[in-house]
């Protein structure tokens, strides 16, 4: 039924300019919408039930109570359906205001920051920040305030994450963010975190999935939030249309069925609806400001020492893991030439990614590392495999003759890898060396998968926060430089300076 | 009296072929030796051969006592008494890029015999100077010419003080004026007691310094 109502489209366009390329009728999908079109909007599927997930029975459609709430609205439009678009949860605001459809909705947070930048619908669902602990701290811990040293996870960019970077400074919590809202329970069993603060239906979804035990969920929230629908900032004319079938569905019961049928209905909502049906808006909370901007500059220094934390610690494992497999491939028996050879193709020939998650969350079973050992072990591992062959290559581009003038000194193999072989290899190596050092500092950025937050992640949590990428992405950019500029300098410094000799 | 040299009925196959076949010939103390013939015909092999570089399939080769025989080249532990007894000096001088000349002739008398670094040095210094590059001693490889790269390899092969000394080609790169120059140095250094046994296709040079010349033919 989707993949029709986008057929007629496609053909309508083409009829109107018959050079319309493909993708871009796609897109105009949402900027006009004086005509009865489809209502395409975006959400993350990840999320999954019973905001939104892949239906089991056909996984190219999506159901949940946000994919109703979207039928819904495009119903009380007068649209002729809704169209569902992935996107990660993260970036609904930004992919909202490129134009990528005209509606998030997938458990979208009622901010401050997100009112001030964008067009939002009213709040359709109200949840509470909930507190999961482990039984046995369950008599212990009856909030924030009883955490104090305690790690405590939620996912990034919430308004989960917002409280306990306040509980940080008032409580002394060490908040933990993940980019999913799974791992935050499995590392609350494993022991890895000891509470998690997540969205009510979060929580009561992955207890459910636990069979109902491994934690418990406090019964006094920690705060209140609601759920709306974000639109573009020039969408505000649309945004009322939108306001006005959510009212009418809060009025007709339809929004109730809806949040029914998907078992999160409960009285609190009924005390929303009537106070949005009451007031004409809800009172708008004061927009985020410029000191929230400077407030976060601490945040992204320390995220930069992370990184480059990460990166030096990493390079230096990979430095000493890699000589140690150009070693073994140069020099070693058969069996244990074979064996680094495997190791060097095997991680060179998966994403680095995979090998974080295998090292964090794979070997939880066996060993649970900390996050900031994890993201230093698979990043020095990786990289070792890209040394080795550094290492490898440059011990070979040292002359043979050289190598056999050595022999008939009477040197030992050892002597001759450390006082000929080894010295000029240094030399040979140390620029692609460098290069891999500044590449390594970019690809940390992977680590805040296992919930290391680092500068990039940091810069995404202060850009959602802001609502804006400019002058995050600008500080988070100039502060890579700063890093990387210096290190490409040394080496070509030292390739001017040793070029001549090792010629 | 023994030579300080023998080869006898020396083979070496390179994938079902004869490189070489049935060289015999010694050297004395004080004795240069020109190893003759085209190019390709084996000279260098040999060389290679005598400082254990390269297996062979048969004959014999003695080094003042030391004697190597067919099959694989021994371990480099067990080859620490001919290591001191010859010296090689390789055609493209191969000497070390990241040292200066004076540590290239030094580091085997400070890491293989153990000499603290000023006596090192005060070897090196002479075996330079004696050479006539004294003055490059502090230069890097890449700044020396060709014939300066040269006597600087002859005083690295020369600082353990072998009793012999191979060289491959020694007037490959050199101008008339330095060939001469060359000769000279050589029968200085026989005339310290040594061997030399010097592969070259320079008939010219080898029939001026060469006390005997042997003849490498194909086949």
């Amino acid at each position: 039924m989707l993949r029709d109502s986008t057929k007629c489209q496609q053909t309508r366009s083409v009829n109107l300019a018959a050079a319309v390329y493909y993708p871009l009728a796609l897109l105009s999908l949402g900027a006009q919408d004086s005509t009865p079109r489809v209502l395409v909007w975006g959400g993350d599927a990840e999320g999954g039930a019973p905001f939104v997930e892949a239906d089991p029975a056909n996984p190219a459609h999506v159901r949940g109570f946000d994919v109703e709430v979207a039928d819904r609205i495009a119903r009380g439009l007068g649209r002729r359906g809704a169209r569902f678009l992935q996107v990660q949860w993260s970036n609904i605001d930004q992919s909202v205001e490129r134009g990528d459809f005209v509606l998030g909705l997938s458990g979208v947070e009622d901010t401050p920051a997100r009112r001030a930048r964008h067009a939002v619908t009213l709040p359709y669902f109200e949840f509470r920040e909930v507190l999961a602990v482990r039984p046995e701290d369950r008599d212990r811990v009856h909030g924030l305030a009883d955490l104090r040293g305690r790690r405590v996870a939620t996912l990034g960019a919430t308004i989960a994450y917002d409280l306990l970077l306040t509980a940080r400074d008032s409580a002394g919590v060490i908040p933990v963010s993940y980019d999913d809202d799974v791992h935050p329970y499995a590392d609350l069993v494993a022991g890895r975190v000891d509470a998690v603060l997540l969205d009510h239906i979060i929580a009561q979804r992955a207890l459910r999935r636990r069979g109902g035990s491994g934690f418990t969920i406090l019964a006094q929230p920690v705060a209140i939030g609601h759920y709306i629908g974000v639109l573009a900032h020039a969408d505000s004319a649309l945004r009322d249309s939108v306001d006005a079938v959510l009212r009418e569905a809060m009025r007709d019961g339809s929004l109730e069925q809806i949040f029914r049928r998907w078992s999160v209905w409960d009285p609190s909502q009924l005390t929303l609806f009537d106070r949005v049906l009451r007031s004409n808006a809800m009172t708008p909370a004061a927009p985020a400001t410029a000191t929230q901007a400077v407030a976060y500059l601490p945040s992204l220094a320390r995220a930069a020492a992370v990184t480059l934390l990460v990166s030096l610690l990493s390079m230096a494992l990979a430095v000493v893991v890699g000589l140690a497999l150009a070693s073994g491939r140069l020099y070693g028996p058969v069996w244990l030439r074979v064996l680094t050879t495997v190791y060097i193709e095997v991680i060179r020939g998966t994403p680095l990614l995979l090998q974080l998650f295998v090292i964090y969350y794979g070997l939880a079973g066996v060993v649970r590392l900390p996050a900031f050992l994890a993201a230093v072990l698979a990043l020095g591992l990786n990289y070792a495999a890209y040394e080795a062959e550094i290492y490898r290559g440059a011990l070979e581009a040292v002359p043979r003759a050289q190598l056999e003038a050595a022999r008939t000194l009477g040197f030992s193999e050892a002597q001759i890898l450390r006082l000929v072989r080894g010295p000029q290899a240094l030399r040979y190596a140390l620029a692609p060396m460098t290069n891999d050092f500044v590449a390594l500092l970019k690809d940390s950025a992977l680590v805040s998968v296992i919930t290391v937050v680092e500068l990039t992640k940091e810069t995404a949590i202060y850009a959602t926060n802001i609502g804006s990428w400019v002058v995050p992405g600008v500080l988070c950019a100039l502060v890579y430089l700063v890093m990387s500029l210096p290190l490409a300098r040394l080496a070509r410094r030292l390739e001017h300076r040793w070029g001549g000799r090792a010629a | 009296m023994t030579a300080l040299l023998m080869i006898d009925g020396l083979r070496v196959r390179y994938e079902a072929r004869d490189v070489l076949r049935a060289l015999s010939l010694d050297v004395a103390r004080g004795e240069i030796v020109a190893l003759m013939g085209p190019s390709g015909v084996g000279k260098t092999t040999a060389l290679r051969a005598v400082a254990a570089l390269q297996p062979f399939d048969e004959g014999r080769i003695v080094v003042d006592g030391f004697a190597l025989a067919p099959g694989p080249v021994l371990a480099e532990s067990r080859l620490a008494p001919l290591r001191r007894r010859v010296g090689l000096v390789f055609q493209g001088h191969a000497l070390f890029a990241h040292l200066t000349a004076l540590d290239n002739v030094t580091l085997a008398l400070r890491h293989v015999l153990g000499k603290t670094r000023r006596e090192a040095e005060a070897v090196g210094e002479k075996l330079l100077t004696s050479l006539d590059v004294g003055a490059r001693a502090r230069a890097w490889p890449s700044q020396l010419s060709g014939g300066e790269a040269q006597r600087v390899a002859i005083a690295r092969a020369l600082a353990p003080d072998p009793a012999l000394l191979l060289m491959d080609e020694p007037t490959a790169a050199l101008d008339p004026a330095r060939r001469s120059t060359l000769g000279s140095t050589l029968r200085r250094l026989c005339e310290q007691g040594r061997g030399l046994l010097v592969a070259t296709h320079d008939a010219e040079f080898a029939r001026a310094n060469a006390d005997r010349v042997v003849m490498l033919t194909t086949g």
